[in-house]
């Protein structure tokens, strides 16, 4: 299907959320809309899907003009989508959830389960998408519940697939096996929208490229054409440092110390087995794993937040295996959480009263039990010029923000008090590529200033760009803890739970597939020269920080 | 949108948020706008207001329809319409106003006593009479509408209210007559006594959430039970029984138990109403400005933040709990040392209910349980007034606030029915979250 989008426009209110944005999709391509979180994407994706309608500008689909009252016209021209938050059912199985408002029926309206299920296995084999139909999707991992998406999308005969930020919730491996599913919709004639803000991505897998920024399309290019860092700074709008620039570290004192800690999960499976762990002033330590791996609960353990089953964790010398969440938190452990939304912020309130959140009844915010609100507010002004944080003022909720900006909040909370230990996780997931340089930027000052700092990531790139060591958790156990010069694949492996010697270390380029290495296919080169770390900003263009899930 | 499975449903900021602060996005109609553009806008937004005036005014009309529906004289006139054309139009229009006029000179205040009082230069008492009435009837409920609305906005749902008026009134009554004190030492601790009443009620669900995540909303609902059947059980027994008496009736309050009145006798009005209006007051500085209040907030609106912020939950949901059975318990002290002076069984009307329709009238703020309280007064005391004036039945004041219930419940529908622009979602949000929480 050729899909051309002319000159559309999307005013909300007085916002003008695309200004004559136009695009084309050529038959069997795959074509790549880049921009940052608010670029304006996903209000043209949904003018696209019938969700929105343009103020003006035209839809074409094979040279003919289509209006589109509901997405159900959409999907009967050929068009389906996957958004990046499913639409599925999640008690259901994975045919029912595929078959859902287009079953296949036999006499007296019953529902013919049989031909449903054969359905998804002619598709399933068709495309290499592999779904059990008879899964119920609510136990399927989340890379399974997208392919349920994608397949209800096919199985309505969709010619033109838009994939909203697909990779955002998916592991390493399962991008690479979705990347290898858009070749084989590709193969078969079929178009592919692809939205996404994750550059190693666009190069990899874009036949072409459109880059949208503050609403308007700011240009068209081809992978062949550009490089990482022009993309970004055609999405961003200026030059962006795609390394982290960080000096030497010099490790003090140890702050963090776990010994033999075990963490028992409602199930009683030990999701964390018996971790050594030491970090120290001064240094960052990264905490790499695939998801899942028991980084999550380690986290939770250590801001008391999860109930130790046994081992010890000592912060300075001090004993907070059981203490209070709130203990540890007054002795000096700031904590980015994995869930920003979820458990960092409260998105109903202020900007003002979110950079409070765990100093709010101390001073100089509060005495005797009473708020000090001028000084909130004005501690709300300051932190907005001081952490960049894009904001019409400290008034406005929380939720309002971009993502990024949101994440800018917690980290500003969580650094505006005297810190000993910076726990951060996933600190850059869902960022755009300016917010990841600041706070990668952030992550390091903070190093530098004394803290040790201790960053739990599932991004291979992150952990390699920003760890003065690297630890590598599989299973709940740390399977090695290395240096940063050490090679992508060796860690890939180790997440994976092979236990390598340096010595033996394979070489050999691959993609890494096995260990989850989170490389995304364009082959980066390794990040981090040998050499503790230093000078990174030389020769090595690419650890890929724009790729950060 | 509800089905997701994949990502957090409950993010209601996707990826194109904040439009706003990006640069070189300016809004047409900002700040720079001209003040009356601005007002004149806010009109049309469905903001909470905007969409409360709204709800009534469709409940007003609606239930006019149902005024000039249910009149005999009103339809007769209609079957009539073909010979006496104007007349039909002029009864429906003047059995509405009459209905509703009568509601307003039984609540509020009635011209012909103003009248009446200027100029014979009497019956001054008789002009406030209406307001005075109304006032008192609002007392309780102001009082157990900022528990409930303390309750909601904090994500826990007293369904309690009655319950803890009657602990509330049990603790005030004992020590109403059972101390012997001057009165101003008598009746502060007559008041503090409802208020530990209430609050011992209330503490109940508090601890047995915070401790084993029993539903409040069950707790509470049982508890009215056990308190309604407790003071049925009280009320035959020493020493609360009236002597002498065999039915389920109190001893009587000692004088100095008694709330004075604030413009002498002859007018019901007493001091548990400025008592009211202060509660509502402290609750509102205590929301915005004491730490404790700051850390409702963010346990009602995300617990998992405040726990991960040093928060304790299970210590917020009991004081919670505790603080709004206190301002329930309150309720029954105010109408115990009031108007009422004794206990009877059953006791304290439908106020703890009541109080839960005031607060969602009142969004929850301490402000707007005030004025739903004052509103759904005056409509209960003025319904009598119309009753007696018009022969129009009381049941048709309880429809209007049935109405007005219905449409603020639907801020949607509302919003629907006067094309009202839509402000993002958080202006019209249900009010009514949290029955899971």
């Amino acid at each position: 299907m050729r899909l051309e989008l002319d000159a559309i426009t999307k005013r909300f209110g007085s916002l003008v959320a695309n200004d004559k944005v136009s695009l084309t999709v050529e038959p069997g391509e795959i074509h790549c809309l880049l921009g940052e979180n608010g670029a304006g994407k996903s209000t043209l994706m949904n003018v696209l899907f019938g969700l929105l309608h343009a103020d003006s500008g035209a839809i074409r689909i094979d040279g003919g003009a289509v209006r589109f009252a509901d997405p159900g016209e959409a999907v009967r021209h050929g068009i389906g989508m996957v958004h990046q938050h499913f639409m599925l059912v999640p008690v259901f199985t994975a045919a029912e959830n595929v078959v859902l408002g287009f079953e296949p029926t036999r006499p007296l309206g019953l529902l013919d389960r049989r031909r449903a299920r054969a359905d998804i296995r002619r598709l399933s084999v068709e495309f290499g998408l592999e779904v059990d139909p008879d899964a119920v999707v609510e136990t399927l991992p989340v890379g399974v519940q997208q392919r349920v998406e994608i397949l209800k999308a096919l199985q309505r005969d969709a010619r033109l697939l838009i994939l909203d930020e697909p990779t955002a919730v998916l592991t390493p491996q399962e991008t690479e096996a979705l990347f290898s599913i858009m070749q084989s919709l590709k193969r078969s004639g079929r178009s592919i929208l692809f939205i996404t803000h994750k550059l190693k991505e666009v190069l990899s897998i874009a036949d072409r490229i459109t880059v949208m920024r503050l609403g308007k399309v700011v240009g068209a290019t081809t992978p062949q054409e550009v490089d990482e860092s022009e993309l970004a700074a055609m999405m961003v709008g200026r030059d962006v440092e795609l390394v982290v620039r960080k000096a030497e570290s010099h490790p003090g004192e140890p702050v963090l110390e776990l010994r033999n800690l075990r963490v028992v999960d409602e199930r009683g499976v030990a999701v964390v087995d018996g971790v050594d762990l030491e970090v120290r002033a001064g240094e960052i330590v990264a905490l790499a794993g695939v998801q899942g791996n028991g980084q999550t609960e380690l986290a939770e353990a250590v801001t008391r937040l999860r109930p130790v089953s046994s081992g010890s964790i000592r912060l300075a010398g001090e004993d907070l295996t059981r203490a209070s969440p709130r203990e540890v938190i007054r002795a000096g452990v700031a904590h980015v959480p994995e869930d920003r939304q979820e458990d960092g912020l409260v998105l109903g309130m202020t900007v003002a009263d979110n950079l409070v959140l765990d100093i709010y009844d101390v001073a100089p915010f509060a005495a005797h039990g009473v708020r000090d609100l001028a000084r909130v507010r004005g501690n709300g002004e300051t932190k907005l010029s001081e952490f960049d944080i894009r904001a019409p003022s400290a008034d406005v909720a929380v939720g309002t923000l971009s993502g990024g900006n949101q994440q800018k909040v917690v980290v500003a909370r969580e650094l505006s008090r005297p810190v000993k230990l910076l726990l951060a996780s996933q600190p850059t997931r869902g960022l755009d590529v300016g917010s990841i340089e600041y706070v990668h930027g952030r992550v390091v000052a903070a190093r530098d200033a004394g803290s040790a700092v201790l960053v739990i990531s599932s991004e291979l790139d992150e952990v390699l760009a920003l760890g003065d060591r690297i630890a590598v958790m599989y299973r709940g156990r740390i399977t090695g803890i290395v240096g940063p010069g050490t090679g992508r694949e060796e860690i890939g492996l180790m997440m994976a739970g092979v236990t390598v010697p340096p010595a033996e270390a394979p070489s050999t380029a691959g993609d890494g597939g096995a260990a989850g290495a989170g490389d995304t296919g364009d082959g980066g080169p390794h990040a981090g020269p040998a050499g503790g770390g230093a000078g990174k900003a030389s020769g090595d263009p690419a650890p890929g920080k724009g790729s950060t899930r | 949108m509800s089905a997701t499975s994949g990502g957090r449903g409950a993010a209601p900021v996707g990826d194109e948020p904040a439009p706003a602060s990006e640069p070189g996005v300016t809004p047409a109609s900002g700040p720079q706008a001209p003040w009356w553009s601005r007002t004149v806008r806010l009109f049309g937004e469905a903001n909470p207001l905007v969409l409360t005036v709204l709800a009534m005014l469709s409940a007003v009309v609606l239930g006019g329809v149902l005024i000039d529906a249910t009149s005999t004289t009103v339809l007769h006139a209609w079957s009539r319409i073909g010979s006496h054309p104007g007349r039909a139009l002029s009864l429906t229009v003047t059995t509405v106003a009459d209905a509703y006029g009568a509601i307003f000179t039984g609540s509020i205040i009635s011209p012909s006593a103003v009248s009446h009082a200027v100029s014979t230069g009497k019956g001054w008492t008789g002009v406030f009479t209406p307001l005075s009435e109304t006032a008192t009837y609002a007392t309780p409920l102001i009082f157990a509408g900022l528990g409930v609305a303390l309750g909601f906005s904090t994500g826990v749902f007293n369904i309690g209210a009655q319950g803890q008026l009657i602990g509330g009134a049990l603790a005030a009554l004992y020590a109403g007559f059972e101390l012997h004190l001057p009165i101003g030492i008598h009746l502060p601790l007559v008041v503090l006594a409802g208020a530990a009443g209430g609050a011992a009620v209330g503490f109940v669900p508090g601890i047995l959430k915070a401790r084993t995540g029993a539903h409040e909303v069950i707790v509470t609902i049982m508890l009215n039970y056990v308190m309604i059947y407790l003071l049925d059980y009280l009320l035959t027994v020493q020493p609360f029984q009236q002597p002498g008496q065999t039915n389920a009736v109190s001893r009587v309050l000692s004088g100095t138990a008694r709330q004075p009145h604030l413009f002498g006798s002859g007018l019901s009005v007493n001091l548990s109403f400025i008592l009211a209006l202060a509660m509502g007051a402290a609750m509102s500085w205590f929301m915005r400005s004491s730490t404790l209040g700051f850390s409702f907030r963010v346990i009602g609106s995300n617990p998992d933040a405040g726990r991960t912020a040093g928060m304790s939950v299970a210590k917020v949901t009991t004081l919670v709990m505790t603080f709004s059975g206190l301002l329930a318990g309150m309720a029954g002290m105010a109408t115990l040392t009031g108007t009422d002076f004794y206990l009877s069984s059953p006791y304290g009307g439908n106020i703890g209910f009541d109080a839960i329709t005031v607060a969602l009238l009142g969004r929850n703020k301490p402000v707007g349980v005030l004025l739903g309280s004052l509103l759904w007064a005056s409509l209960e005391y003025g319904a009598k007034n119309m009753q007696l004036n018009t022969g129009i039945p009381v049941d048709l004041a309880s429809v209007v606030q049935a109405l007005i219930v219905f449409f603020i419940a639907t801020p949607l529908l509302v919003r629907d029915i006067y094309h009202l622009r839509q402000t993002g979602a958080r202006g019209v949000q249900l009010f009514t979250k949290g029955w899971s929480g």
